[in-house]
């Protein structure tokens, strides 16, 4: 395997993690509040489709993610009424929201566009373009740092940065600012917030809002820069492996960086069979790498790498007691 | 008298749930830098009324004043607002955050976490100075025992600056020793000004404590006393409504032959841990043998071996006959053949299906007995019938066999489950904190009833964390700590002291 391979296949890994990434971190956020998310998914796949078809009536992409944002949000406050202020059963309004979307967005599209449940190819403004950062072309000719920075730095759109701009964010929230300590502590025992004098019920809100956000911005890149328009069911199950990745990352930020990173590797590798061939001699079936990251979770689970404990409060509705 | 305005005065203060009336008209006054202790049976409204002074709750009538001043308290911010603090029964505080991060949290001074970290450092250090309580402002609360964790509460609450501390039951979960210490932090506190109110019903507490005592029954105040003018018989009085006998009576022991004998028992819990490591008992025909110490030493484990529903190893004999201790014939329904009965510590969970009838539970476990089979069926109608004697028996109020468990009180729970066992006459009875949870006058009775079952030369082991309960009612005690038993007592020739080193884990 040459450099420059490495250096593509590295590159479709940052693409393929960055979804992945936006998704986990919004997972991060709900459940670090003690509300577990199955509806990421979901909520993907709605910001997929809104942002798609917006941009794809107006012509702006940045419209078109607002609206992705906004669906994914709405859902977010859906499964906030059901598991939040209902106090219902968290796994099932997240099953019911990714029932629900996967139904809505192709039921939409069919009605707004008559083209077989996906929305018109996006073309120009209407799609996140790669960003050239400066000087790529001019360091370009640097040896090793040079294409490092030209192909695998340089060259995405800019959600990516965002994205993974969202990791040292995400991590200064929950570990130095009031507003993270609450959160964490809202997820562990919500009992000592509340007789903190502290809404129990608006900060997890507020969380689930946050995790609505991240995964509108996860669900528009996979239509508007990964893609160019949204197709039926295009989530493809990447909130559950961001789920998995969550776990993988035991709930911190930094570790759901390097988790994601590593199931965008194996995703990489799926579309690049030559690349395994190449370094072990053998053929790989696809469909065994796009496995690995639930072997993985399952291995992490069984506690044979440590111990991952979610937030001790995490699917249970806060009641206030006598 | 006092001139001063009360800290907390309370007027005409009633709260209802459905059709329970929880608090009745209450009216109180606190005088600020006093102990003033609330003492009530479960379920006499003493923690509701907490509630409504710590913002839980909207009471349906009354007024509240603080200083003198009339208060309004709509939730837990305005109670704090207001300069009162509560210590809860259950700790609040977040298990894997550190002291410091407990102390801040909802009181921080702005966004960022650094300067409220760095202020309540600086100011932990005061409060350790001026009240002696000094705690690791780094260490993570899972790692702290009981009775740091309540310091922490209690800094919480000094943090913001709280001038009434409100203590719920405060010395449920520490040793005496434990609960000695914080007495005198209370007094620390009185002299420096602060008001405290005590809710407890342990009596020995009230007048160990307080300057002050008020009594509350049925959801009303029934007297308000000073200490040094009451007494705890008159006390118990009035909590219950009538004489109650605060001694367990019972004439002296005739222990006959060994009952019950484990050697060298180890129990390893599902996490690994060893949490009985080794220990030798004796229990014998005719006695009540006490297993003293603080809630998780590994009496639980003990018992729960005994019961058949956990393993371990070493051997036990019942009876002369030996018991497994692992393997299909160690379960429950083979113990039970064996003559050994059972009362488990937590009877909500371990003792009855709390959505099951009276008679429902009544069956469970003695399902089998030929006189509740019609066929192939259960003969309901004999285990109701059956049930029904039993709940006469026992006095269990409402005496009807249809109720839900949930529907009964505690004390009423616990005799169903204890009718259940002893009716059936054992030669060994397991009894797991035979009254956590059940009023004094349910108490006395129960006890009466384990002190029956032994004058009938039968063995009971009995497991209790109330010190008082192992003195009074058991015939010798051991104290367990951290899987040990520590040593075996007469507790004609011991006290609670000593107990209570015991319990710590002091040789003494």
């Amino acid at each position: 395997m040459d450099f420059l391979t490495l250096i593509q296949l590295l590159d479709s890994t940052v693409r393929l993690a960055t979804p992945l990434l936006l998704a986990c971190l919004a997972g991060l956020f709900s459940e670090r509040a003690g509300i577990f998310d199955i509806g990421l998914e979901g909520k993907m796949l709605a910001a997929a489709f809104f942002s798609a078809a917006i941009a794809a009536l107006t012509g702006s992409v940045w419209i078109g993610l607002m609206a992705g944002i906004a669906a994914s949000m709405a859902f977010s406050l859906l499964h906030g009424l059901a598991s939040i202020t209902f106090r219902g059963n968290q796994l099932i309004s997240g099953v019911a929201i990714n029932f629900l979307a996967a139904g809505l967005t192709v039921l939409i599209a069919q009605d707004w566009f008559s083209q077989g449940g996906r929305t018109p190819s996006l073309m120009g403004g209407a799609r996140f373009e790669p960003i050239t950062l400066p000087f790529a072309e001019a360091f370009g000719s640097v040896p090793l740092i040079g294409p490092i920075y030209r192909e695998l730095i340089s060259g995405h759109s800019i959600l990516v940065y965002i994205a993974f701009a969202m990791v040292p964010l995400t991590w200064w929230i929950l570990f130095r600012t009031r507003f993270g300590l609450r959160l964490r502590a809202v997820g562990e025992n919500p009992a000592a917030v509340d007789t903190a004098g502290v809404s129990v019920v608006g900060l997890r809100y507020a969380a689930v809002m946050i995790c609505g956000l991240l995964c509108g911005i996860a669900g528009a890149y996979l239509s508007t820069a990964l893609q160019a328009g949204f197709v039926k069911d295009m989530s493809a199950g990447r909130g559950f492996i961001a789920l998995a990745a969550l776990i993988f990352a035991k709930w911190r930020p930094w570790y759901a960086l390097y988790a994601t990173l590593l199931f965008g590797l194996f995703g990489a590798l799926e579309t690049r069979p030559d690349v395994i061939q190449a370094i072990f001699g053998i053929k790989v079936q696809g469909a065994l790498l796009g496995a690995l990251p639930y072997v993985m979770t399952v291995i992490i689970l069984a506690g044979f790498v440590g111990k991952a404990i979610p937030p001790r409060a995490g699917g249970e509705p806060y009641v206030k007691e006598r | 008298m006092n001139e001063q305005a009360p800290a907390i005065e309370l007027k005409g203060i009633s709260k209802a749930f459905g059709p329970v009336q929880a608090n009745k008209d209450i009216s109180i006054r606190v005088m600020p830098g006093t102990i003033h202790g609330i003492i009530g049976e479960n379920g006499a409204g003493k923690s509701t009324l907490m509630s409504i002074l710590y913002g839980f709750y909207k009471a349906d009538k009354g007024e509240i004043f603080i200083s003198g001043k009339k208060t309004e308290i709509p939730d837990s911010q305005a109670a704090i607002a207001a300069g009162i603090g509560m210590v809860f029964q259950h700790f609040k505080l977040v298990e894997n955050f550190t002291v410091l991060e407990n102390i801040i949290l909802g009181a921080e001074d702005g966004g960022l976490l650094k300067p409220s970290l760095a202020k309540a450092r600086k100011t932990l250090l005061e409060l350790e100075h001026e009240y002696g309580l000094n705690v690791d402002p780094d260490a993570v609360i899972e790692d702290l025992g009981v009775g740091m964790q309540q310091r922490v509460e209690i800094l919480k609450a000094l943090y913001r600056q709280a001038d009434i501390l409100i203590l719920d039951e405060p010395t449920g979960v520490l040793t005496p020793a434990e609960a000695d210490k914080l007495f005198r932090i209370l007094d620390r506190l009185r002299e420096e000004g602060k008001t405290i109110i005590l809710i407890t019903h342990k009596l020995r507490e009230i007048m160990e404590a307080t300057d002050t005592v008020s009594v509350m029954r049925r959801g009303e105040m029934t007297a308000t006393v000073k200490t040094s003018d009451t007494s705890p018989a008159e006390l118990a009085e009035l909590m219950v409504g009538r004489k109650v006998l605060l001694r367990v009576d019972k004439t002296p022991a005739a222990p006959g032959e060994v009952v019950l004998d484990i050697k060298g028992l180890r129990v390893v819990d599902e996490k690994g841990v060893e949490r009985v490591k080794g220990i030798d008992l004796q229990v014998r025909a005719g006695e009540i043998v006490g297993i003293a110490g603080v809630a998780g030493n590994g009496q639980s484990e003990l018992l729960e071996v005994l019961g058949g529903y956990a393993d371990g190893t070493g051997s036990i004999q019942v009876s002369g006959q030996p018991l497994d201790l692992s393997g299909a014939k160690s379960d429950g329904r083979t113990r039970r053949a064996r003559g050994i009965a059972h009362v488990p510590e937590d009877r909500q969970r371990e003792g009855l299906i709390m959505d099951f009838s009276a008679w429902e539970n009544t069956a469970f476990g003695y399902h089998r007995d030929p006189s509740y089979q019609s066929g192939m069926l259960l003969n309901n109608t004999a285990i109701r019938a059956d049930t029904e004697a039993k709940m006469e028996r026992f006095d269990v109020r409402p005496p009807n066999p249809a109720l839900a468990a949930k529907n009964f009180s505690g004390g009423n729970q616990q005799k169903i489950v204890l009718a259940r066992e002893i009716e059936r006459n054992p030669d060994l009875l397991l009894v797991g904190q035979p009254t956590r949870g059940v009023d004094i006058g349910a108490i006395e009775f129960i006890h009466q009833q384990i002190v029956a079952l032994r004058d009938k030369g039968k063995a009971i082991l009995l497991v209790s964390v109330e010190l008082e309960e192992i003195l009074g009612l058991a015939d010798r005690v051991a104290v367990m700590f951290d899987g040990h038993i520590m040593g075996e007592r007469l507790p004609a020739e011991t006290d609670e002291k000593e107990l209570g080193l015991l319990m710590a884990g002091m040789e003494t």
